[in-house]
């Protein structure tokens, strides 16, 4: 998947955060200011002071003479941090992975989370709003990559949004100062009047280096996605894996069985811990020569039942080849959901479907023999009776019709219809006789017919006319005639199940 | 003298009981299966539960009228709300058809597999499986060993096993509780009217561990076993013709 990143860039961090304490402040021009080499200088200014002049770095004297009426407030050192994290913690609602981006901004890797929004517009529309409901002025952008979000963010239009795989085209009118790189090279590519990036992109890289350094040429990477650029999440993203190093090689059964008992009750921990459970597992055994065995195993429902996970482990223990021996191993959940936790039963009653040893069984079904042989079936709108019902997806589907109970079925279906030889009066009456692998039966009793028409937008084909019959010893049949009654055609006669 | 001899006896016959696989059902009883007269045949005269039942057909007809007869003796087993697992190695049964005989077929669960001994292993993990309602084995052969394993899981679990047996190449002796054979009858409607009637069946009880093997003729009407002998309906037995 084409991974997918968000900007966020906080214009007046520290002073909008300054308004929402006082929203007095948010009427006038204030700057704050903090000590540097025996002065006080300004660290941050609000909207209405930037327009009148008032730049970060200024002499807080100096800004008085432009404003004599301006409020300073004294800074709070690395407050601005302690800010982002905040926030970052708030916006994991929008994606697990979020990053700081000090001095003023946050970033978002976004990969796979836009569509539970409605789309990357609504995503970033709503991003948007929120952030302004706060207070803060923000400004936003949607890339590839990291660096291309962040120019765009920055110097790029407002709420932009640069599609997949076209963050180059984006990047090509911007300023240098949009690829994150040192002041000094700015400078010094500010001189040369180098002033887009569109000028210098297509230098080549042996000049490009010797001029700027290496680090030009890194960003510039980073923001057309030629390298791969890293976030560090505010809370990491914690692998439901467990891992167990073997100081000496293992190369016994009951060796790797003890590992693997080991791993789980980890694993099993921490699931039940958070009320999940496991929907697969793979267990990964790192051999002394460099190979790696593997053994996985999937649930029906999410478990953290340690000694059912280790049964369905167990099926496949055989499978691994420690030759020289097993180093590490590492147990990993792959897929994760919240488990409801089991309630304790003082009397034991029969939980239908919902049952968790029913589904533990089917798991030790599905892992010894394979999940395609075990099927349940739910009706289906169809009067052909081999449409009339379908496999269920998972063990607790709801049905979404009610079975027809209305005509008798027979319980003994083939699975294709046999074709038989029949004596029957004419056009529409049951037949007399049928024969069906070389018996004869002589019919007594009938009822019928029952006309199933194909349905022609699935299939093309004759309609059935079925007639359900008796014969002289009590055995019951479900015959029907394939199409029309023709006396210039020939038509065919078919057995198609056994009826109680 | 005599009636002390006849107390011990019958005390010992209890005894013997449990160590013949019928565990009593201690406080709850067992639902009721509806099975009418034939509950009689078996000791304490109540249907067995936790027992392996075999089920033993040669036609594909009599496979079928075997299916409707454990089908309505399923149906009392899933009232409670117990699933079942229905495991065979070439399944010819017709789902939607379990509805007229009071099964939800999305209660049933239906395991295909390839080899005989996959079938006894997945029925005897089933069978231990104490959430279930019943678990219907589709098995041709089953050695004493075999059976015998699966009635000590079902000793332990109190599940419902049944055995359906078609082309069977021998009849061995095993371990099952009973065995049971259900050929179709001519079924009859009512007033002498046309068509073709409600399911009839010859159950015949041939083997049954402590009890008296019997038979009986049976309706299945509107969801209830109806005995054809309460409504003075007994059908003689038909003569085989020769050639």
């Amino acid at each position: 998947m084409q991974q997918r990143f968000v900007s966020i860039w906080f214009r007046y961090l520290k002073t909008d955060w300054f308004i929402r304490r006082k929203p007095a402040l948010g009427a006038i021009p204030f700057v704050l200011s903090e000590p540097d080499h025996g002065r006080m200088v300004v660290s941050a200014v609000n909207q209405l002071a930037l327009a009148q002049g008032i730049y970060i770095g200024m002499a807080v004297a100096d800004a008085r003479a432009i404003i004599p009426s301006l409020e300073v407030l004294d800074d709070v050192p690395g407050c601005n941090i302690k800010l982002l994290t905040g926030l970052a913690e708030w916006s994991i609602r929008y994606t697990p992975a979020v990053a700081i981006d000090p001095p003023g901004g946050l970033l978002l890797d976004v990969t796979g989370c836009a569509h539970l929004w409605g789309g990357e517009i609504d995503y970033l529309a709503n991003i948007n709003q929120r952030f302004n409901l706060f207070g803060y002025r923000i400004r936003t952008a949607m890339a590839d990559t990291i660096g291309a979000a962040w120019a765009i963010a920055r110097y790029g239009n407002e709420f932009a949004i640069a599609e997949t795989g076209k963050q180059t085209d984006v990047l090509l009118s911007l300023p240098p100062a949009a690829l994150r790189i040192e002041a000094a090279t700015v400078d010094r590519l500010e001189k040369l009047g180098l002033r887009q990036i569109s000028q210098f992109i297509s230098i080549p890289r042996p000049s490009l280096r010797r001029r700027f350094g290496q680090d030009l040429l890194k960003r510039l990477d980073q923001a057309q996605g030629f390298e791969v650029e890293a976030l560090e999440p505010v809370q990491p993203i914690e692998p439901y894996q467990q891992r167990l190093p073997c100081l000496d090689p293992i190369v016994t059964a009951t060796g790797i069985e003890i590992a693997l008992k080991r791993l789980l009750e980890g694993l099993c921990a921490r699931l039940l811990h958070e009320q999940k459970g496991l929907r697969s597992a793979l267990l990964k055994c790192y051999r002394v020569d460099g190979k790696i065995e593997t053994i996985g195993i999937g649930t029906n429902r999410p478990t953290n039942n340690s000694t059912h996970i280790f049964k369905l482990f167990e099926f496949k223990l055989s499978g691994i080849e420690p030759a020289l021996g097993i180093e590490l191993f590492t147990l990993e959940a792959g897929k994760v959901e919240d488990a409801s936790p089991v309630q304790e039963m003082l009397w034991k009653d029969k939980g239908g479907l919902d049952d968790t040893g029913l589904s533990e069984l089917l798991d030790r079904i599905a892992g010894k023999i394979g999940p395609d042989q075990i099927h349940r079936y739910v009706p289906d709108e169809h009067y052909w009776p081999e449409r009339s019902f379908k496999t269920a997806v998972t063990i607790n589907e709801k049905t979404t019709t009610n079975w027809k109970a209305d005509r008798q079925r027979p319980l003994q279906l083939l699975s294709k219809p046999a074709p038989i030889e029949v004596t029957a009066p004419i056009p529409d009456y049951p037949p007399m006789l049928f024969r069906y692998k070389g018996k004869l039966h002589k019919i007594i009793k009938a009822d019928g017919p029952e006309r199933i028409e194909q349905e022609w937008w699935l299939q093309e084909g004759l309609h059935r006319d079925y007639y359900s019959v008796e014969d002289e010893e009590g055995h019951r049949y479900w015959l029907f005639r394939s199409g029309h009654y023709d006396a210039g055609k020939s038509y065919q006669w078919f057995i198609h199940g056994f009826f109680a | 003298m005599n009636t002390s001899k006849a107390t011990i006896i019958a005390q010992l016959q209890k005894e013997i009981l449990p160590l013949q696989g019928y565990k009593s059902s201690f406080n709850h009883t067992g639902p009721d299966i509806g099975l009418g007269p034939i509950k009689y045949a078996f000791p304490n005269a109540e249907f067995p539960l936790a027992a392996v039942h075999e089920f033993i057909a040669t036609m594909p007809e009599e496979t079928a009228a075997t299916g409707g007869f454990v089908a309505g003796v399923l149906a009392a087993l899933m009232r409670k709300g117990g699933a079942t697992i229905w495991l065979s190695a070439n399944r010819t049964i017709f789902p939607p058809a379990l509805v007229s005989f009071g099964i939800a077929p999305d209660k049933i669960i239906f395991v295909d597999l390839k080899k005989e001994k996959e079938i006894l292993w997945a029925m005897e993990e089933a069978l231990k499986c104490e959430g279930l309602a019943a678990v219907v084995g589709e098995l041709p052969e089953l050695s004493f060993m075999a059976s015998r394993r699966l009635q000590l899981a079902v000793e332990k679990s109190r599940v419902t096993g049944f055995i359906l047996r078609h082309n069977f190449r021998s009849l061995n002796t095993n371990a099952c509780v009973t065995r049971w054979k259900i050929t179709p009858l001519a079924s009859q409607l009512a007033d002498g009217m046309p068509g073709v009637g409600y399911p009839r069946w010859k159950v015949e009880l041939l083997k049954v561990r402590n009890g008296k093997p019997g038979n009986w003729q049976v309706e299945w009407t509107s969801g209830k076993f109806r005995h054809l002998a309460a409504l003075g309906l007994i059908i003689p037995e038909q003569h085989k013709k020769t050639g």
